[in-house]
């Protein structure tokens, strides 16, 4: 399962996460090792490192993961779960500049296809505004 | 052992003891809880409204371990309490005050003097700018923590240099956080970052004096 890039989706609303998460599994399929998360340690809306470091684990691959996430407090918190991480996974994780629900996908589709993971980052990014 | 901050203008290393750090750390939480709906207030403002309750969380999740806090020591304590705050505010001001917390506690050494504070507190500040991707004029936390501690390093009273700072973040306008995404309207209310930062330098000021 871990020869393509991981995907994990981080939204404020798990509602959002899991939705985003249905989507990518329905149009890409489950070649891509996926996990999502989303609200606060309270189950309000929010992120929180804990779960993003879980999720991270669930998605794991040794070819790395690519984060994707909605707004700010999602990407510090994403940064913060990576720095926690062991020093081998260092440098084996992203966060993708990316809108969550079209970038998860696109990111998806390319880490089916078995992309590294700079590869799936900049095809996730190339949605983004220049 | 004194550690008011007059009395630590001098060399001399200032030692809390187990005491004195459980008052310093309950002093903070209590303050942040207690102004949970005012930083809410603010941050309904010009934010997403959880400023309040999210550092109320990370901070009642301090007092939780208060006891195994206060064991520790000083540099120990902070990068514990800056854990907690990470892992249980559930918002970015979890990594920002969490790595605030950490970066200074790494600093630290064990009995600081005066001139130990002021680095550790350049190192954290510093350590804050990288996570925010922030730095001063962006009515932010920084705003405050900047001042603040400039204010320390020459021998002035931090929580004064504190308040008038949270109070000059009134007409700047966000650039970095969600009250960025205002524009021109985040002018006219005071940062809600700063001022649960203002109330942290105060909180740790009053603790320290009460300890002499």
């Amino acid at each position: 399962m871990n020869r393509n890039v991981g995907i994990v989706i981080v939204s404020h609303s798990v509602d959002v996460a899991r939705g985003t998460a249905e989507m990518v599994r329905q149009m890409v399929g489950d070649e891509v090792p996926l996990a999502f998360c989303g609200g606060n340690p309270d189950g309000g809306l929010g992120t929180n490192v804990e779960s993003i470091m879980s999720a991270i684990d669930t998605a794991w691959s040794d070819r790395g993961v690519a984060i994707l996430v909605d707004l700010g407090g999602a990407e510090t918190n994403s940064e913060m779960a990576i720095e926690l991480q062991p020093q081998e996974r260092q440098g084996l994780i992203v966060v993708c500049n990316a809108p969550i629900v079209e970038g998860a996908v696109m990111a998806a589709t390319e880490a089916s296809g078995g992309a590294s993971l700079d590869e799936v980052k900049r095809t996730a990014e190339e949605l983004s505004p220049a | 052992m004194t550690a008011g901050p007059r009395e630590m203008q001098d060399a001399s290393a200032v030692v809390l003891d187990a005491a004195a750090r459980r008052t310093l750390i309950e002093t903070v939480a209590r303050r942040i809880i207690d102004h949970a709906d005012e930083l809410t207030a603010l941050d309904q403002a010009i934010g997403d409204g959880d400023h309040g309750l999210n550092m109320k969380r990370g901070f009642e999740s301090v007092l939780a371990d208060l006891g195994a806090h206060a064991e520790k020591p000083l540099p120990d304590a902070l990068k514990a309490i800056g854990m907690s705050l990470v892992m249980k505010i559930g918002g970015a001001s979890g990594p920002l005050y969490g790595t605030l917390f950490m970066a200074f506690g790494k600093e630290l050494p064990a009995e600081p003097s005066h001139g130990d504070v002021v680095r550790a507190a350049t190192a954290a500040i510093a350590a804050v700018k990288a996570r925010g991707k922030s730095d001063v004029g962006q009515k932010t936390m920084l705003d405050v923590l900047v001042p603040a501690s400039e204010a320390f390093a020459g021998g002035k009273d931090p929580a004064a240099a504190a308040e008038s700072a949270a109070e000059a973040t009134i007409p700047m306008k966000a650039i970095r956080g969600r009250a960025s995404f205002l524009g021109d309207r985040s002018i006219g209310h005071m940062d809600p970052g700063a001022r649960s930062s203002a109330l942290i330098i105060a909180a740790i000021v009053e603790a320290l004096e009460q300890t002499v």
